[in-house]
């Protein structure tokens, strides 16, 4: 209840942030409520089930250009549906091939996914509609897509909170450690699966959908951009992709780290983001909250 | 009244017939021990009633349906439950979260209070209540074997698959472990049981059945089978095809 309190008081406060700021800053909160929003719906599914899933910007891609595609023939609202839409029926068809692939197939199917996507919307534009970029006009100001933006991250961690209480969380996080005990527990896993990872990538999409009038241009290339997804899996690894404030913890820090790099060091910037993988992976395992725990629960040892 | 109807059922890799037209039935209550040397098959056979693998052919009728070939957690809601040989627990998960799951998925579908109430007893079944709320990866080997079979009496069961869950205990241990099944038993759970320590079988067998090369050499009497000349022949490992 206390701890409900302090989400709620949290986000207040955070939605009151643009009556302070500079445009300039109202931008940085923009991209940090993003890739929160994008890490915390990542991990809804990845987190709890240990499958890594690359296809972030797959749905991401999708759900920004579908705005772009929609916005000027359907009002704002029922675009941003049509793409939750279409995400959902995305991830259904995916999920339904997809989650019987175990390990290593999954992640590479995914990280395909998002390219197959990408260029299937090329060849339709370049070959049917003989445009390839589009324009967004939309009379959204940076206030607005923020305000929407931080809602979606409080729906993606309030989802996961709520998921993590009912029988479908306790499902995952059996499926996560052994599938072949989920199953003799009587656990439905295509089901279970199926329905987490589309909750995922509507919300994904959902994400992609609100962030894309910032873009005003839109192509392929610009919005199925696979760093969108190695920094999502980077972020919820990092703070912790089975706790529910995890992804939050991993992205904020990381997405003023890779602002900073990208605008200090434009030409290497990739090389420290495989770097940070690299280090994520190997120095913090189970993530940084594991990692706090963990140091607490040695000092609380010594104290005695 | 049968509960288990496994009429001729045949599982193989490959070539080799690891199970080989297969076929008892076992009335409601009563307990049957699965004897017969490594790799006779034993494994594949449980593997073949809780779904983990679909026979090649042949029917396994539980409760009047077939579910040869079901979806494994098909078969659990349906009433069976089990053990491995090896050891699989979610080491993740606390004791009793582990236990939950089959109290929440399997046979009988509790949620809320009734689904802990269930986990919880089976956990004082086994002895391990006093450590619910402990890490399940934290167990030494005995206590990890202990929270399986809490695990699969949380499902309560009709029919109870045992792949060799006395083996490795000390002899305190294997008293204890004799003493439980005979409780489960007493209390009308159908259990078939993999064993290769003789004492436990005949302590908690009064039927048994004899594996060799995928085959049922002998199904009986316990004393009748154990002196029976083709199973001793199949121990000594010179009986090619009895
Ligand atoms: N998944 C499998 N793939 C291939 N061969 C298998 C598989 N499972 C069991 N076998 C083979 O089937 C035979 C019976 O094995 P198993 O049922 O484990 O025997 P038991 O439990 O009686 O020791 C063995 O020869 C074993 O190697
Ligand atoms: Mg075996």
């Amino acid at each position: 209840m206390i701890r409900l309190a302090i989400a709620l008081l949290g986000l207040v406060a955070l939605a009151l942030v643009p009556l302070f700021v500079s445009e300039y800053e109202l931008g940085l909160m923009i991209g940090m409520a993003t890739y929160v929003a994008l890490a915390s719906a990542w991990a809804l599914f990845s987190g709890q089930t240990n499958y890594i899933s690359l296809a972030t910007v797959a749905f991401y891609g999708t759900g920004a250009y579908t705005v772009a595609v929609l916005n000027e023939s359907l009002p704002y609202p029922a675009v941003l549906l049509c793409a939750a839409l279409i995400g959902a029926g995305m991830a259904l068809l995916v999920g339904l091939s997809t989650l019987r692939l175990s390990g290593i197939y999954f992640v590479i199917f995914t990280f395909g996914l998002a390219e197959l996507v990408r260029q299937l919307i090329t060849w339709y534009e370049v070959s049917i509609t003989g445009t390839l970029g589009r324009y967004i006009f939309l009379d959204l100001t940076a206030r607005d897509i923020y305000w929407q933006m931080l809602a979606l991250a409080a729906v993606a961690i309030g989802l996961t909170a709520w998921i993590n209480r009912t029988r479908l969380g306790l499902a995952l996080r059996a499926i996560g450690d052994d599938e072949v005990v989920a199953a003799h527990s009587g656990i439905h896993l295509a089901r279970t699966k199926l329905i987490a990872f589309t909750l995922s990538a509507t919300l994904i999409t959902l994400v992609g959908a609100v962030a894309s009038p910032r873009w005003v241009y839109v192509e392929p290339l610009i919005v199925f951009n696979p760093t969108v997804s190695f920094l999502t899996v980077i972020m919820a690894l990092l703070g912790g992709a089975n706790r529910l404030w995890g992804p939050l913890v991993g992205a904020v820090p990381l997405f003023l780290l890779f602002e900073w790099l990208s605008v200090n060091f434009p030409d290497t910037y990739p090389i420290f983001l495989g770097l940070l993988f690299i280090a994520v992976v190997f120095v913090l395992p189970n993530g940084l909250l594991a990692g706090l725990d963990d140091l607490r629960a040695r000092f609380g040892r010594r104290g005695k | 009244m049968t509960l288990l109807h496994v009429d001729t059922v045949s599982r193989s890799f490959g070539g080799l017939k690891a199970v080989d037209q297969v076929s008892f039935e076992m009335e409601s209550g009563t307990i049957l021990g699965l004897l017969g040397p490594n790799g006779s098959g034993k494994t594949t056979l449980l593997n073949l009633i809780s779904g983990f693998l679909a026979p090649s052919s042949g029917r396994i009728i539980f409760n009047g349906r077939n579910l040869a070939g079901a979806r494994v957690d098909k078969i659990a809601r349906a009433g069976i439950a089990r053990t491995f040989q090896l050891v699989r627990i979610l080491p993740s998960l606390t004791l009793l979260e582990n236990v939950m799951l089959p109290a929440v998925f399997g046979h009988r579908a509790h949620w809320g209070k009734e689904a802990e109430r269930v986990a919880r007893e089976a956990l004082e079944k086994t002895g391990l209540t006093d450590r619910a709320g402990a890490s399940a990866g934290d167990l030494n080997y005995i206590d990890q074997k202990r929270l399986e079979l809490a695990r699969a009496l949380a499902a309560e069961p009709e029919l109870l698959l045992l792949d060799e869950w006395l083996a490795g205990l000390n002899p305190t241990e294997l008293q204890e472990g004799i003493r439980l099944i005979e409780s489960l038993s007493g209390s009308g759970i159908t259990i078939i049981m993999v064993e290769h320590i003789m004492e436990a079988v005949r302590a908690l067998c009064p039927r048994c059945a004899v594996m060799n090369a995928g085959r049922l050499i002998a199904d009986g009497e316990t004393s009748a089978v154990l002196s029976d000349k083709a199973v001793i022949a199949a121990y000594l490992g010179d009986a090619e095809d009895a």
